[in-house]
């Protein structure tokens, strides 16, 4: 199993390493989408660094808490994470979106190991979380289901369905986190398709909210942690968060939702996440081999 | 307004062959796969901890409701949210249950389609979708409830397997099989009793074609209610001196092509009856096999790219040109061809 011990400022380090593969990959690639992922490095780094109970050595554990990307074009984070965890070689990283490797475009459970659902196609990553959830409960396990939503995505009407099962179900051992970055892919969230009050209707299908600075980590540890005690409701942090953030230039720009930088820009992003502080617990070359 | 529903409908050849199900002699008794689905999934349950079972809404027409009342943990009520079924099954599949979703067949497939391709398929999960009302013959209810589309739409899928179910005996068969094999299977049954045709068993195994009858001058390749048309077919046409094969094509993916090809290499010339659009079913599928290994002169029996009307089942099926006269009449014209 995974050490479960980091502090909070290792957590960050973690953090920095995500999204440093995030801008490697993606600009190595020439294609993907790092704003989505850059926003969701710090809740993706608290979980599989420090909440998330599970094995990179058994990924078919049965006992493991299970975490399912809905917002599956976040897939470089993902992959980033499932690396650094030890589910198989930084190496494959950089062959993001090339023919011949199994990280695909948009995560595919069949071909990489860690990764528990297929994803891509939005808003249905919240009704594999209830399914596993039902199944655990009906074996009398005890893991625990994350599933990442974006907040564009929660425009799909299944997301709406699932909260109600979720809910209708009692499902505690759910816990959705809204990367609320405020962007899609047209604009602004406001202006694409107002959600607001969002926290308010997660309220009203019956889910225990909790907000939180999504780049804090010690909120975000304190959000996680207090989603585990709640008792016959599944639980939703909604995590406020920057598209792009860590690189100055990607922040809040929508051309990286779907984009990649180029190489000067990735040497750049690099330079910035870098330079506040070194990342010496991992050591890693950037970019990876092409 | 003048308004004629035969301008609507493939005018049918049809002159003294009622078409009706209750009709369909010499077949014996009517019977019901959607009670035969119902009672095995049932047994199912008692055999098998891993077996779960979702609905939407509709669990008193599915049947499901049996094994609801012994197994109310492992009944999953999902209310009128297809979409959220399918991929709740598609989790609860992926943590190693046997999840049975059921619905009407409109809904199984066409509200769910990118949840039958992404939360199932592509990850190549063991969902069982089984949908009643497949068909025109569910009848009043009209057009928003008659599934023609949905084996064109599930056989378009990777890694699904399609069955479209005859009678009873054959729903009980096909339900145990399904809950074995390991994958995604969409099972079709349909609203009406229909004709037995199978009586003591059925001998199913996916994949392989059961042959009802011999006869050498043509083949009737036929699935679901189509199959009890298709014998009385070959009986009328046995009348006339024209030998007819019957081949039930319960399993439109992965067809028997072995079944087809010997059809074709055997009879010369074939006829497909479904109950169901042209376009994408079980003639198309046949067909790709038949000009592919062994081409031959061919008919197709089906809905001709149209939406059909609210009606009794008995007078929809004459009206879209689905009787056992239809059957006669392409098969004479393809002998015709040979």
């Amino acid at each position: 199993m995974t050490d479960t011990k980091l502090s909070p400022s290792e957590l960050q380090g973690k953090a920095r390493c995500l999204r440093c593969h995030i801008i490697g990959m993606t600009a190595t690639a020439g294609s993907g989408h790092p704003g989505g992922s850059l926003s969701a490095a710090d809740v993706v780094a608290a979980l599989y660094f420090r909440v998330l109970r599970h094995d990179p050595r058994n990924p078919q554990w049965e006992d493991r808490d299970r975490f399912v990307l809905s917002k599956g074009h976040a897939a470089p984070v993902l992959y980033a994470a499932l690396a650094e965890s030890g589910y198989f070689p930084r190496e494959l990283l950089y062959g993001l979106r090339k023919c011949d490797s199994p990280l695909q475009g948009h995560p595919d459970m069949q071909q990489l190991p860690g990764v528990e659902a297929s994803t891509g196609s939005l808003g249905q990553g919240l009704s594999i979380a209830n399914g596993m959830a039902l199944a655990g409960r009906l074996d009398g396990r005890d893991y625990r289901v994350y599933v990442l939503l974006g907040d564009g995505e929660v425009d799909e009407g299944q997301i709406w369905e699932a909260a109600m099962a979720a809910s209708h179900y009692e499902l505690d051992k759910v816990t959705a986190i809204l990367d609320r970055n405020r962007q899609q892919i047209d604009g602004w969230t406001k202006d694409v398709m107002s959600l607001e009050p969002l926290a308010d209707k997660w309220r009203a299908f019956g889910w225990h909210v909790l907000e939180t600075d999504g780049h804090d980590m010690e909120a975000i540890l304190e959000a996680l942690m207090a989603a585990q005690e709640v008792n016959g409701q599944p639980s939703i942090v909604i995590a406020h968060t920057t598209k792009g953030k860590g690189a100055s230039f990607m922040e809040n720009n929508l051309r990286f939702h779907g984009s990649a930088p180029s190489r000067d820009e990735m040497e750049r992003g690099l330079g910035e996440i870098r330079s506040e502080e070194k990342c010496k617990a991992c050591g890693v070359q950037y970019p990876g081999p092409c | 307004m003048a308004y004629s529903i035969r301008d609507h409908a493939r005018p049918s050849k049809s002159k003294d062959i009622s078409g009706t199900l209750e009709g369909s002699a010499p077949l014996k008794q009517l019977v019901s796969t959607r009670d035969a689905y119902g009672r095995t999934l049932l047994d199912l349950g008692r055999e098998n901890k891993d077996i779960v079972v979702l609905d939407a809404d509709l669990s008193t027409s599915t049947k499901t409701g049996l094994f609801a009342a012994e197994f109310p943990e492992r009944h999953f009520e999902m209310g009128i949210a297809e979409a959220n079924m399918i991929g709740t099954a598609a989790g609860l599949a992926s943590c190693g249950k046997i999840p049975f979703a059921s619905t009407f067949a409109v809904f199984a497939t066409c509200r769910t389609f990118d949840q039958l391709r992404m939360s199932v398929a592509y990850p190549n999960l063991n969902v069982k979708v089984v949908a009643t009302h497949g068909g025109i013959s569910v009848g009043e209810d009209g057009t928003s409830h008659h599934a023609i589309e949905d084996v064109s739409l599930t056989c378009s899928l990777p890694n699904f397997t399609v069955i479209v179910v005859a009678d009873a005996k054959q729903a009980e068969e096909t339900v145990r099989a399904v809950a074995e094999h390991v994958g995604p299977v969409y099972v079709r049954l349909t609203r009406p009793l229909v004709p037995a045709v199978y009586e003591e068993v059925c001998n199913f195994v996916i994949g392989k074609a059961i042959r009802l009858r011999e006869g050498h001058d043509a083949t009737i390749i036929a699935n679901g209610l189509m199959v009890s048309r298709a014998l009385e077919a070959a009986s009328l046409l046995s009348a006339e001196g024209i030998s007819t094969r019957v081949l039930d094509m319960h399993t439109v993916k992965p067809l028997d092509t072995l079944a087809v090809r010997d059809a074709a290499a055997g009879t010369g010339a074939i006829v497909t009856a479904e109950e169901h659009l042209l376009h994408g079913g079980l003639g198309s599928v046949v067909s790709q096999t038949v000009s592919e290994h062994h081409p031959v002169p061919m008919r197709f029996v089906g809905i001709r790219d149209r939406y059909a009307r609210s009606g009794k089942p008995d007078e929809l099926l004459v009206l879209y040109g689905l009787t056992p006269q239809d059957i006669v009449d392409a098969l004479k014209e393809v002998v015709d061809d040979k």
